[in-house]
């Protein structure tokens, strides 16, 4: 079963997320911050990271560029969720070291059609 | 609904569109007429049906489009867009690198994702800039969908089905909650409103029809004959693109599959010819 980390600091759409993702066969993990994600990511390495951009105590972006340089961080496919949807927010988030980028608010049909789009359906 | 009713409808819709409504349905199909039922005014569906069986053409139009199905996706069933992209346009512009020409129908487009998802492949070899002249011709029955397509405007939820990010950016730009196409891939399609039922004698010379997810709405015999047409309309070593779903076992077997590709068919015409030339 692949691992996915969801990272996003409200707990509702970290359950939401979850939920979606056990569905889809998705061992899941929570972390409510970028701090946490990163010793998350430091004690297993995920195969798939749910990323939410504003978060106290280090945000997505920041997040990504540190996990980017580490040890076995260019792995996980990231899957950067946007709340501010317009172009120069999700470029951002792809030059950061996203794979794909999810517009919020997201469902099910959403992850899973994103998920299809990094080979992981 | 009654049961002459429904049958009544069925029958209307049959001839119209060739879509098969089933009894069973009665209860969904009511559901689909309720917008018909509001937009003419009408207080019942007894009323509709009473007005409808006295020939009111709009009306009839409109009911028949009310009972399609709309969806659809970009780059629906990745599967077969990678093949096509990755098979079957790489060959069929090797071969028509002399003329040039590209000509691509997209029969049964609903709000246009199919059309432009073949907009944005065809984007990708710069054919433009390259001097091809190429048609993208756009169809479906509904007028109201192809409006829609025209427009090119998509929520939210339907350019986060099929279409990967970096495309979104490429090819489109934020309208409020929505995303619009891009003018230059806009410019690439024309739309019209087109009834597979009627006669096809205004498109030929094709090198490639996607009829996608229509097919199976349709009786056997409906089906055969659409897929004849189609056979017609396409140039020998032409190719049929279907849905997930679906087959082209005709009676007159005018398909064969493309070499290594599933739900994609050449004319069994070119392959009959190429067997002659070989053999
Ligand atoms: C489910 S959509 C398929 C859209 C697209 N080809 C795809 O695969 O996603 C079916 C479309 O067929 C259209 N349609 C139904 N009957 C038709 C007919 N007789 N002639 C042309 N279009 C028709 C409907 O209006 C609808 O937009």
């Amino acid at each position: 079963m692949k691992h996915c980390l969801v990272v996003d600091d409200s707990r509702v759409i970290r359950k939401v997320a979850c939920r979606i993702l056990s569905d889809l066969h998705f061992q899941t993990g929570e972390a409510e911050d970028g701090v946490s994600a990163l010793a998350a990511c430091r004690a297993k390495m995920p195969e798939l990271i749910l990323l939410d951009w504003s978060m106290p105590n280090m945000n997505g972006i920041e997040f990504l560029r540190t996990l980017r340089r580490e040890k076995g961080g260019e792995h996980p496919v990231v899957l950067f969720c946007t709340t501010e949807n317009d172009v120069a927010h999700i470029t951002e988030a792809m030059s950061a070291g996203a794979n794909e980028t999810i517009m919020k608010p997201f469902d099910r049909g959403i992850i899973e059609a994103k998920l299809a789009e990094v080979g992981l359906a | 609904m009654k049961p002459d009713d429904f049958s009544f409808l069925a029958q209307l819709v049959r001839r119209r569109s060739g879509l098969v409504l089933r009894a069973n349905k009665a209860q969904f199909i009511e559901g689909r007429l309720t917008s018909v039922l509001r937009r003419f005014g009408f207080r019942t569906m007894s009323a509709l049906i009473h007005e409808l069986r006295h020939g009111r053409e709009t009306l009839a139009r409109a009911v028949a489009e009310a009972m399609t199905t709309n969806e659809s996706s970009f780059f629906r069933d990745r599967a077969v867009f990678d093949r096509f992209r990755d098979v079957v346009l790489p060959q069929l512009l090797e071969r028509r690198k002399d003329s040039k020409r590209l000509r691509i129908w997209s029969a049964a487009c609903a709000a246009g994702q199919e059309a432009y998802s073949i907009a944005m492949l065809l984007h990708d070899h710069k054919l433009v800039a390259k001097g091809w002249t190429v048609d993208l011709i756009a169809t479906d029955i509904s007028s109201e969908i192809i409006a829609r397509a025209e427009g090119g405007l998509y929520t939210h939820y339907e350019v986060q089905r099929g279409l990967a990010i970096r495309r979104l950016v490429a090819h489109f730009t934020q309208d409020g909650g929505n995303w619009r196409v891009h003018e230059n891939l806009r410019r690439m399609v024309s739309f019209r409103t087109f009834n597979l039922l009627d006669s096809f004698g205004w498109l030929d010379d094709l090198d490639v029809v996607f009829c996608r997810n229509v097919l199976l709405y349709f009786d056997q015999k409906t089906k055969s004959s659409v897929l004849e047409k189609v056979a017609d309309t396409l140039v020998p070593d032409g190719v049929l693109v279907l849905g997930h779903t679906e087959t082209p076992l005709t009676p007159a077997n005018a398909f064969v599959p493309v070499d290594g590709t599933s739900h994609i068919y050449r004319h069994a015409k070119a392959a009959v010819q190429r067997l002659a030339a070989t053999g």
